[in-house]
Protein backbone atom coordinates (compact mmCIF):
# COMPACT_ATOMS: atom_id res chain seq x y z
CA UNK A 1 0.00 0.00 0.00
CA UNK A 2 1.08 3.54 -0.83
CA UNK A 3 1.20 6.15 1.82
CA UNK A 4 -1.09 9.32 1.40
CA UNK A 5 1.16 11.19 -0.95
CA UNK A 6 2.17 8.44 -2.96
CA UNK A 7 -1.35 7.18 -3.41
CA UNK A 8 -1.92 7.07 -7.22
CA UNK A 9 -5.50 6.63 -6.35
CA UNK A 10 -7.10 5.73 -9.84
CA UNK A 11 -4.74 6.68 -12.28
CA UNK A 12 -3.33 3.61 -13.96
CA UNK A 13 -0.36 5.61 -15.42
CA UNK A 14 0.73 7.07 -11.96
CA UNK A 15 0.67 3.26 -10.57
CA UNK A 16 2.90 2.21 -13.22
CA UNK A 17 5.47 5.17 -12.95
CA UNK A 18 5.57 4.65 -8.80
CA UNK A 19 6.39 0.99 -9.27
CA UNK A 20 8.99 1.88 -11.86
CA UNK A 21 6.83 0.09 -15.33
CA UNK A 22 5.97 3.04 -17.14
CA UNK A 23 6.65 2.78 -20.79
CA UNK A 24 6.78 6.48 -21.60
CA UNK A 25 9.75 9.16 -21.44
CA UNK A 26 12.20 6.60 -21.73
CA UNK A 27 14.85 8.40 -23.93
CA UNK A 28 15.09 6.90 -27.56
CA UNK A 29 17.88 6.53 -30.05
CA UNK A 30 18.30 9.55 -32.03
CA UNK A 31 18.89 7.78 -35.35
CA UNK A 32 15.09 6.89 -37.15
CA UNK A 33 14.72 3.59 -37.39
CA UNK A 34 12.09 1.78 -39.71
CA UNK A 35 9.20 -0.08 -37.20
CA UNK A 36 5.90 -1.01 -39.06
CA UNK A 37 3.33 1.85 -39.61
CA UNK A 38 -0.48 1.32 -39.36
CA UNK A 39 -2.18 3.79 -41.50
CA UNK A 40 -5.54 4.84 -42.37
CA UNK A 41 -8.83 4.88 -39.68
CA UNK A 42 -11.83 6.79 -40.33
CA UNK A 43 -15.13 6.66 -37.86
CA UNK A 44 -18.34 9.01 -38.74
CA UNK A 45 -21.54 10.12 -36.34
CA UNK A 46 -25.21 8.67 -37.58
CA UNK A 47 -28.25 9.10 -36.07
CA UNK A 48 -27.66 6.50 -33.07
CA UNK A 49 -24.04 6.42 -32.21
CA UNK A 50 -21.34 6.23 -34.42
CA UNK A 51 -19.07 3.81 -36.99
CA UNK A 52 -15.45 3.30 -36.64
CA UNK A 53 -12.93 1.60 -39.88
CA UNK A 54 -9.56 0.67 -40.18
CA UNK A 55 -7.73 -0.80 -42.77
CA UNK A 56 -5.56 -3.79 -42.26
CA UNK A 57 -2.47 -3.15 -43.63
CA UNK A 58 1.00 -2.09 -41.56
CA UNK A 59 3.66 -1.06 -43.34
CA UNK A 60 7.72 -0.78 -42.84
CA UNK A 61 9.54 1.78 -45.38
CA UNK A 62 7.96 0.14 -48.43
CA UNK A 63 7.26 -3.19 -47.26
CA UNK A 64 4.03 -4.68 -46.25
CA UNK A 65 4.79 -5.73 -42.12
CA UNK A 66 1.13 -7.24 -41.50
CA UNK A 67 -1.38 -7.48 -43.20
CA UNK A 68 -3.97 -8.48 -40.40
CA UNK A 69 -3.59 -5.75 -38.46
CA UNK A 70 -6.75 -4.73 -35.74
CA UNK A 71 -6.37 -0.75 -35.56
CA UNK A 72 -10.13 -0.60 -34.47
CA UNK A 73 -10.34 -1.86 -31.00
CA UNK A 74 -12.92 -1.71 -28.35
CA UNK A 75 -11.65 0.44 -25.29
CA UNK A 76 -14.98 -0.23 -22.75
CA UNK A 77 -18.34 -1.08 -23.17
CA UNK A 78 -19.44 2.39 -25.08
CA UNK A 79 -16.28 3.19 -26.77
CA UNK A 80 -13.47 2.78 -29.20
CA UNK A 81 -10.04 3.80 -30.61
CA UNK A 82 -8.80 3.60 -33.82
CA UNK A 83 -4.73 3.99 -34.17
CA UNK A 84 -2.67 5.49 -36.90
CA UNK A 85 1.16 5.52 -36.31
CA UNK A 86 4.11 3.67 -34.97
CA UNK A 87 3.05 0.38 -34.38
CA UNK A 88 3.85 -0.69 -31.41
CA UNK A 89 3.98 2.52 -29.08
CA UNK A 90 0.42 2.75 -30.77
CA UNK A 91 -0.64 -0.76 -29.56
CA UNK A 92 1.09 -0.14 -25.89
CA UNK A 93 -1.00 3.06 -25.71
CA UNK A 94 -4.00 1.47 -26.36
CA UNK A 95 -3.47 -1.52 -23.90
CA UNK A 96 -2.54 1.27 -21.45
CA UNK A 97 -5.71 3.01 -22.11
CA UNK A 98 -8.01 0.30 -21.60
CA UNK A 99 -6.28 -0.85 -19.19
CA UNK A 100 -6.65 2.91 -17.23
CA UNK A 101 -10.46 2.80 -17.84
CA UNK A 102 -10.86 -0.54 -16.49
CA UNK A 103 -8.30 0.11 -13.77
CA UNK A 104 -11.05 3.22 -12.74
CA UNK A 105 -13.99 2.09 -13.03
CA UNK A 106 -12.94 -0.96 -10.51
CA UNK A 107 -11.10 1.52 -7.92
CA UNK A 108 -13.43 4.23 -8.56
CA UNK A 109 -16.72 1.70 -8.66
CA UNK A 110 -18.11 4.05 -11.82
CA UNK A 111 -17.43 4.45 -14.94
CA UNK A 112 -15.33 7.39 -16.63
CA UNK A 113 -17.45 9.70 -18.44
CA UNK A 114 -16.83 9.76 -22.15
CA UNK A 115 -15.30 13.25 -22.11
CA UNK A 116 -13.10 11.87 -19.22
CA UNK A 117 -11.83 9.29 -21.45
CA UNK A 118 -11.27 11.32 -24.43
CA UNK A 119 -9.30 14.00 -22.08
CA UNK A 120 -7.26 10.57 -20.81
CA UNK A 121 -6.65 9.71 -24.41
CA UNK A 122 -5.01 13.04 -24.91
CA UNK A 123 -2.63 12.91 -21.88
CA UNK A 124 -1.23 9.40 -23.40
CA UNK A 125 -0.94 10.64 -26.76
CA UNK A 126 0.81 14.28 -25.39
CA UNK A 127 3.48 12.12 -23.26
CA UNK A 128 4.57 9.79 -26.40
CA UNK A 129 5.12 13.45 -27.98
CA UNK A 130 9.51 12.73 -27.09
CA UNK A 131 9.50 9.74 -29.47
CA UNK A 132 6.69 11.19 -31.50
CA UNK A 133 9.59 14.12 -32.71
CA UNK A 134 11.68 11.14 -33.38
CA UNK A 135 9.42 9.48 -35.81
CA UNK A 136 7.22 7.14 -33.71
CA UNK A 137 4.22 9.14 -33.99
CA UNK A 138 0.63 7.47 -32.95
CA UNK A 139 -2.48 9.48 -33.96
CA UNK A 140 -5.39 8.13 -32.40
CA UNK A 141 -8.93 8.46 -32.84
CA UNK A 142 -11.70 8.31 -29.70
CA UNK A 143 -15.01 7.59 -30.54
CA UNK A 144 -18.22 6.77 -28.63
CA UNK A 145 -21.96 6.48 -27.38
CA UNK A 146 -22.23 9.33 -24.39
CA UNK A 147 -24.71 7.51 -22.71
CA UNK A 148 -25.08 11.04 -20.38
CA UNK A 149 -26.12 12.81 -23.51
CA UNK A 150 -27.70 9.88 -25.58
CA UNK A 151 -25.52 10.13 -28.76
CA UNK A 152 -22.12 9.37 -30.07
CA UNK A 153 -19.45 11.44 -29.90
CA UNK A 154 -16.11 11.83 -32.19
CA UNK A 155 -12.61 12.94 -31.31
CA UNK A 156 -9.66 13.63 -33.41
CA UNK A 157 -6.23 14.49 -32.03
CA UNK A 158 -2.74 15.81 -33.14
CA UNK A 159 0.99 14.40 -32.29
CA UNK A 160 0.79 16.95 -29.58
CA UNK A 161 -1.96 15.34 -27.54
CA UNK A 162 -4.58 18.59 -29.17
CA UNK A 163 -7.56 16.95 -29.14
CA UNK A 164 -10.63 18.39 -31.48
CA UNK A 165 -13.91 16.97 -30.94
CA UNK A 166 -15.52 16.75 -34.47
CA UNK A 167 -19.36 16.64 -35.15
CA UNK A 168 -19.61 14.40 -38.40
CA UNK A 169 -16.55 12.61 -39.05
CA UNK A 170 -12.59 12.19 -39.32
CA UNK A 171 -9.97 10.41 -40.61
CA UNK A 172 -6.35 9.55 -39.82
CA UNK A 173 -3.70 8.39 -40.99
CA UNK A 174 -1.47 8.32 -44.40
CA UNK A 175 -4.80 7.57 -45.96
CA UNK A 176 -6.22 10.68 -44.57
CA UNK A 177 -7.19 12.70 -47.51
CA UNK A 178 -8.71 10.01 -50.08
CA UNK A 179 -11.30 8.70 -46.84
CA UNK A 180 -11.96 11.97 -45.67
CA UNK A 181 -12.87 13.12 -48.95
CA UNK A 182 -15.59 10.11 -49.49
CA UNK A 183 -16.65 11.13 -46.10
CA UNK A 184 -17.12 14.74 -46.66
CA UNK A 185 -19.42 13.64 -49.64
CA UNK A 186 -21.45 10.76 -48.94
CA UNK A 187 -21.97 12.45 -45.18
CA UNK A 188 -25.67 12.86 -43.98
CA UNK A 189 -27.15 13.77 -40.70
CA UNK A 190 -29.90 10.90 -40.25
CA UNK A 191 -27.14 8.34 -41.87
CA UNK A 192 -28.30 5.32 -40.45
CA UNK A 193 -25.41 2.41 -38.83
CA UNK A 194 -25.79 0.05 -41.73
CA UNK A 195 -25.34 3.46 -44.25
CA UNK A 196 -22.10 4.49 -42.06
CA UNK A 197 -20.89 1.14 -42.75
CA UNK A 198 -21.17 1.12 -46.13
CA UNK A 199 -19.71 4.69 -46.67
CA UNK A 200 -16.82 3.89 -44.58
CA UNK A 201 -15.98 0.97 -46.30
CA UNK A 202 -16.29 3.16 -49.67
CA UNK A 203 -13.62 5.31 -47.83
CA UNK A 204 -11.16 2.78 -46.73
CA UNK A 205 -11.38 1.04 -50.73
CA UNK A 206 -10.90 4.62 -52.25
CA UNK A 207 -7.90 5.11 -49.76
CA UNK A 208 -6.61 2.00 -50.59
CA UNK A 209 -6.46 3.04 -54.34
CA UNK A 210 -4.85 5.92 -54.06
CA UNK A 211 -2.47 5.13 -51.09
CA UNK A 212 0.08 2.27 -51.29
CA UNK A 213 0.35 2.31 -47.35
CA UNK A 214 -3.38 1.57 -46.76
CA UNK A 215 -4.82 -1.76 -47.64
CA UNK A 216 -7.93 -3.07 -49.43
CA UNK A 217 -10.48 -5.41 -48.90
CA UNK A 218 -8.52 -8.92 -49.62
CA UNK A 219 -10.88 -11.49 -50.80
CA UNK A 220 -8.63 -13.88 -51.46
CA UNK A 221 -7.33 -14.48 -48.24
CA UNK A 222 -10.67 -13.04 -46.15
CA UNK A 223 -8.98 -9.97 -45.11
CA UNK A 224 -11.57 -7.33 -44.57
CA UNK A 225 -11.23 -3.41 -42.76
CA UNK A 226 -12.30 -3.79 -39.34
CA UNK A 227 -15.72 -2.27 -38.97
CA UNK A 228 -17.37 -1.67 -36.06
CA UNK A 229 -20.70 -0.02 -34.82
CA UNK A 230 -21.20 1.83 -30.50
CA UNK A 231 -24.54 2.28 -30.08
CA UNK A 232 -26.97 2.58 -27.16
CA UNK A 233 -26.52 -1.41 -27.32
CA UNK A 234 -22.74 -0.85 -27.00
CA UNK A 235 -20.28 -1.83 -29.11
CA UNK A 236 -20.64 -4.12 -31.72
CA UNK A 237 -18.00 -5.73 -34.45
CA UNK A 238 -19.66 -5.44 -38.04
CA UNK A 239 -19.45 -9.35 -39.30
CA UNK A 240 -16.95 -10.06 -42.36
CA UNK A 241 -19.82 -11.79 -44.33
CA UNK A 242 -21.48 -8.36 -44.36
CA UNK A 243 -18.13 -6.30 -45.36
CA UNK A 244 -18.22 -9.12 -47.88
CA UNK A 245 -21.30 -8.32 -49.64
CA UNK A 246 -20.51 -4.32 -49.11
CA UNK A 247 -17.19 -4.75 -51.20
CA UNK A 248 -18.79 -6.76 -53.73
CA UNK A 249 -21.89 -4.47 -54.34
CA UNK A 250 -19.02 -1.85 -54.28
CA UNK A 251 -16.82 -3.04 -56.99
CA UNK A 252 -19.95 -3.71 -59.24
CA UNK A 253 -20.52 -0.29 -58.93
CA UNK A 254 -16.73 0.45 -60.19
CA UNK A 255 -17.44 -2.52 -62.96
CA UNK A 256 -20.35 -0.60 -64.83
CA UNK A 257 -18.53 2.31 -65.58
CA UNK B 1 13.10 6.22 31.34
CA UNK B 2 10.30 4.70 32.00
CA UNK B 3 9.66 1.40 31.47
CA UNK B 4 6.36 0.10 29.74
CA UNK B 5 4.73 -2.40 31.76
CA UNK B 6 5.51 -5.79 30.67
CA UNK B 7 2.39 -8.07 28.87
CA UNK B 8 2.88 -11.79 27.53
CA UNK B 9 2.76 -12.21 24.10
CA UNK B 10 0.19 -14.73 24.54
CA UNK B 11 -1.76 -11.98 26.42
CA UNK B 12 -1.52 -8.99 23.92
CA UNK B 13 -2.28 -11.56 20.57
CA UNK B 14 -5.51 -12.40 22.64
CA UNK B 15 -6.53 -8.85 23.60
CA UNK B 16 -5.92 -8.16 19.90
CA UNK B 17 -7.87 -10.83 18.45
CA UNK B 18 -10.77 -10.01 20.65
CA UNK B 19 -10.85 -6.60 20.01
CA UNK B 20 -10.96 -7.17 16.08
CA UNK B 21 -13.78 -10.47 16.50
CA UNK B 22 -15.51 -7.69 18.76
CA UNK B 23 -15.24 -5.03 15.73
CA UNK B 24 -16.29 -7.84 13.11
CA UNK B 25 -19.15 -9.05 14.98
CA UNK B 26 -20.73 -5.54 15.03
CA UNK B 27 -21.35 -5.49 11.43
CA UNK B 28 -23.42 -7.31 9.25
CA UNK B 29 -23.13 -10.56 7.61
CA UNK B 30 -22.00 -11.95 3.90
CA UNK B 31 -22.41 -15.26 2.33
CA UNK B 32 -20.79 -16.30 -0.56
CA UNK B 33 -22.60 -19.42 -2.25
CA UNK B 34 -22.18 -21.63 -5.62
CA UNK B 35 -24.70 -22.01 -8.21
CA UNK B 36 -24.86 -24.04 -11.11
CA UNK B 37 -23.63 -20.97 -13.49
CA UNK B 38 -20.85 -19.74 -11.19
CA UNK B 39 -20.69 -17.86 -7.68
CA UNK B 40 -23.43 -15.52 -6.06
CA UNK B 41 -22.59 -12.82 -3.43
CA UNK B 42 -24.99 -11.67 -1.21
CA UNK B 43 -24.45 -9.44 1.77
CA UNK B 44 -26.77 -7.21 4.03
CA UNK B 45 -26.08 -4.14 2.98
CA UNK B 46 -28.50 -0.68 3.92
CA UNK B 47 -26.05 1.71 1.34
CA UNK B 48 -26.73 1.61 -2.19
CA UNK B 49 -23.42 3.25 -2.78
CA UNK B 50 -20.70 1.78 -0.05
CA UNK B 51 -20.22 -1.10 -1.41
CA UNK B 52 -19.45 -5.05 0.31
CA UNK B 53 -18.85 -6.74 -2.90
CA UNK B 54 -16.63 -5.66 -5.62
CA UNK B 55 -14.62 -6.85 -9.07
CA UNK B 56 -11.11 -7.32 -8.63
CA UNK B 57 -10.16 -8.93 -11.83
CA UNK B 58 -12.17 -10.89 -15.20
CA UNK B 59 -12.02 -13.54 -12.88
CA UNK B 60 -12.03 -12.43 -9.38
CA UNK B 61 -14.46 -10.75 -7.10
CA UNK B 62 -13.63 -9.52 -3.51
CA UNK B 63 -15.93 -8.99 -0.63
CA UNK B 64 -15.61 -7.77 3.05
CA UNK B 65 -17.08 -7.15 6.53
CA UNK B 66 -15.99 -5.22 9.47
CA UNK B 67 -14.48 -1.48 9.32
CA UNK B 68 -15.60 -0.15 5.68
CA UNK B 69 -12.44 2.09 5.35
CA UNK B 70 -10.22 -0.75 6.16
CA UNK B 71 -11.57 -3.26 4.00
CA UNK B 72 -11.47 -0.72 1.71
CA UNK B 73 -8.11 -0.10 1.14
CA UNK B 74 -7.75 -3.58 0.81
CA UNK B 75 -9.69 -3.55 -2.17
CA UNK B 76 -8.08 -1.34 -4.33
CA UNK B 77 -4.79 -2.81 -2.85
CA UNK B 78 -6.05 -6.06 -4.71
CA UNK B 79 -6.93 -4.17 -7.70
CA UNK B 80 -4.22 -2.53 -8.58
CA UNK B 81 -2.17 -5.57 -7.76
CA UNK B 82 -3.94 -7.88 -10.24
CA UNK B 83 -4.05 -4.40 -12.41
CA UNK B 84 -0.47 -4.89 -12.56
CA UNK B 85 0.45 -8.79 -12.51
CA UNK B 86 -2.06 -8.66 -15.53
CA UNK B 87 -0.21 -6.02 -17.26
CA UNK B 88 3.41 -6.89 -16.46
CA UNK B 89 2.60 -10.51 -17.46
CA UNK B 90 -0.78 -11.57 -19.09
CA UNK B 91 -4.32 -11.77 -17.77
CA UNK B 92 -4.52 -15.54 -17.55
CA UNK B 93 -1.44 -14.98 -14.97
CA UNK B 94 -3.68 -13.28 -12.13
CA UNK B 95 -5.08 -15.57 -9.98
CA UNK B 96 -6.99 -15.80 -6.88
CA UNK B 97 -4.71 -17.28 -4.64
CA UNK B 98 -2.04 -14.94 -5.00
CA UNK B 99 -4.17 -12.41 -4.04
CA UNK B 100 -5.26 -14.30 -1.05
CA UNK B 101 -1.75 -14.45 -0.24
CA UNK B 102 -1.25 -10.86 -0.80
CA UNK B 103 -4.10 -10.41 1.24
CA UNK B 104 -2.96 -12.58 4.51
CA UNK B 105 0.62 -11.36 4.53
CA UNK B 106 -1.16 -7.78 4.61
CA UNK B 107 -3.32 -8.76 7.32
CA UNK B 108 -0.59 -10.49 9.32
CA UNK B 109 1.82 -8.22 9.13
CA UNK B 110 -0.33 -5.72 10.57
CA UNK B 111 -1.90 -8.08 13.00
CA UNK B 112 1.53 -8.78 14.38
CA UNK B 113 3.17 -5.38 14.43
CA UNK B 114 0.93 -2.44 14.32
CA UNK B 115 -1.14 -1.60 17.37
CA UNK B 116 -4.76 -2.13 16.43
CA UNK B 117 -5.16 -5.15 14.43
CA UNK B 118 -7.50 -4.43 11.37
CA UNK B 119 -11.14 -5.11 12.06
CA UNK B 120 -11.58 -6.81 8.64
CA UNK B 121 -12.73 -10.06 7.49
CA UNK B 122 -12.56 -10.77 3.59
CA UNK B 123 -13.05 -12.88 0.76
CA UNK B 124 -11.71 -13.23 -2.82
CA UNK B 125 -13.57 -15.64 -4.73
CA UNK B 126 -12.26 -16.87 -8.53
CA UNK B 127 -15.17 -18.42 -10.72
CA UNK B 128 -13.40 -21.40 -12.51
CA UNK B 129 -14.36 -22.95 -16.09
CA UNK B 130 -16.17 -25.74 -14.19
CA UNK B 131 -17.39 -26.03 -10.94
CA UNK B 132 -14.83 -28.08 -9.67
CA UNK B 133 -12.59 -25.05 -10.03
CA UNK B 134 -14.11 -22.40 -8.30
CA UNK B 135 -12.48 -20.61 -5.67
CA UNK B 136 -13.30 -19.21 -1.98
CA UNK B 137 -10.63 -17.88 -0.02
CA UNK B 138 -11.89 -16.67 3.41
CA UNK B 139 -8.94 -14.61 5.52
CA UNK B 140 -9.52 -13.35 8.58
CA UNK B 141 -8.55 -10.70 10.52
CA UNK B 142 -5.24 -12.38 12.08
CA UNK B 143 -4.22 -13.30 7.90
CA UNK B 144 -5.18 -16.79 8.48
CA UNK B 145 -6.33 -17.99 5.51
CA UNK B 146 -9.11 -20.76 4.62
CA UNK B 147 -9.54 -22.63 1.90
CA UNK B 148 -13.61 -22.88 1.72
CA UNK B 149 -15.90 -25.22 -0.44
CA UNK B 150 -19.69 -24.17 -1.82
CA UNK B 151 -19.77 -21.59 0.48
CA UNK B 152 -18.77 -19.38 3.11
CA UNK B 153 -20.14 -16.78 5.37
CA UNK B 154 -18.16 -13.76 6.88
CA UNK B 155 -19.46 -11.29 9.90
CA UNK B 156 -22.18 -11.00 11.72
CA UNK B 157 -23.50 -14.29 13.49
CA UNK B 158 -21.54 -16.59 11.54
CA UNK B 159 -22.26 -19.91 12.98
CA UNK B 160 -26.47 -19.47 13.45
CA UNK B 161 -25.88 -18.37 9.79
CA UNK B 162 -23.65 -21.10 8.49
CA UNK B 163 -26.20 -23.28 10.28
CA UNK B 164 -29.17 -22.13 8.33
CA UNK B 165 -27.58 -22.10 5.06
CA UNK B 166 -26.34 -25.40 5.42
CA UNK B 167 -29.73 -26.68 5.46
CA UNK B 168 -30.57 -25.22 2.48
CA UNK B 169 -27.50 -25.27 0.41
CA UNK B 170 -27.45 -27.47 -2.70
CA UNK B 171 -24.53 -26.98 -5.61
CA UNK B 172 -27.14 -27.21 -8.50
CA UNK B 173 -29.16 -24.21 -7.57
CA UNK B 174 -30.40 -21.21 -9.96
CA UNK B 175 -29.16 -18.13 -9.11
CA UNK B 176 -32.61 -16.94 -7.77
CA UNK B 177 -32.96 -20.33 -5.69
CA UNK B 178 -29.17 -19.42 -4.44
CA UNK B 179 -30.40 -16.11 -3.72
CA UNK B 180 -33.29 -16.97 -1.57
CA UNK B 181 -31.10 -19.64 0.32
CA UNK B 182 -28.84 -16.80 1.22
CA UNK B 183 -31.79 -14.31 1.80
CA UNK B 184 -33.36 -16.80 4.23
CA UNK B 185 -29.91 -17.88 5.75
CA UNK B 186 -29.02 -14.15 6.50
CA UNK B 187 -32.38 -12.99 7.74
CA UNK B 188 -33.67 -13.94 11.65
CA UNK B 189 -36.31 -16.39 11.87
CA UNK B 190 -38.87 -13.87 12.95
CA UNK B 191 -37.76 -10.53 10.79
CA UNK B 192 -36.57 -10.58 7.13
CA UNK B 193 -34.10 -8.41 5.21
CA UNK B 194 -35.49 -6.45 3.24
CA UNK B 195 -34.81 -6.45 -0.48
CA UNK B 196 -33.43 -2.56 -0.60
CA UNK B 197 -30.77 -3.70 2.12
CA UNK B 198 -29.42 -6.42 0.31
CA UNK B 199 -26.27 -6.03 -2.51
CA UNK B 200 -25.80 -8.45 -4.22
CA UNK B 201 -23.29 -9.45 -6.96
CA UNK B 202 -22.54 -12.67 -9.28
CA UNK B 203 -19.25 -14.33 -11.05
CA UNK B 204 -21.03 -15.74 -14.21
CA UNK B 205 -19.26 -18.68 -15.52
CA UNK B 206 -19.14 -17.81 -19.46
CA UNK B 207 -17.13 -16.73 -22.23
CA UNK B 208 -17.35 -12.93 -21.74
CA UNK B 209 -13.67 -11.58 -20.25
CA UNK B 210 -15.51 -10.06 -17.19
CA UNK B 211 -17.41 -11.95 -15.33
CA UNK B 212 -18.47 -10.12 -12.27
CA UNK B 213 -22.33 -8.40 -12.39
CA UNK B 214 -24.47 -6.59 -9.84
CA UNK B 215 -28.00 -7.62 -9.75
CA UNK B 216 -30.09 -4.25 -9.78
CA UNK B 217 -32.91 -4.01 -7.28
CA UNK B 218 -35.57 -5.13 -9.42
CA UNK B 219 -34.35 -8.24 -10.53
CA UNK B 220 -33.33 -8.82 -6.58
CA UNK B 221 -37.59 -8.01 -5.45
CA UNK B 222 -37.95 -10.42 -8.61
CA UNK B 223 -35.77 -13.10 -7.56
CA UNK B 224 -37.23 -12.80 -4.09
CA UNK B 225 -40.88 -13.05 -4.67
Amino acid sequence: MFSFEQDPGANFGELLKRVGLSPFGDSLPVNEILVPHATTCVALRCANGVVMAGDRRATSGNLISHREMEKVVQADQFSGVAIAGAAGPAMEMVKLFQLQIEHYEKVEGQSLSLEGKANQLSMFVRSNLPAAMQGFMVVPIFAGYDTLLNHGRLWNYDATGGRYEEHDFVATGSGMLHAGTVLRMGWRRDMTVDDGVVLTARALWEASVADSATGGPDALRGIYPVVASITSDGFARIDDVLLKSTYEEIAKGIGQK
Amino acid sequence: MSMPFYVAPEQMMKDRADYARKGIARGRALIALQYIDGIALIAENPSNTLRKISEIYDRIAFAGVGKYNEFDQLRVAGVRAADLKGYQFSRLDVDARGLANQYAQILGQTFTHEMKPLEVEILVAEVGLTQEQDQLFHIMYDGTVIDEHQFTVLGGDMEAIRTRLVERFVPQASLQEAVKFAHQALSLSDQQIASSELEVAVLVRNNSRRCFSRLSEATIIQYLA
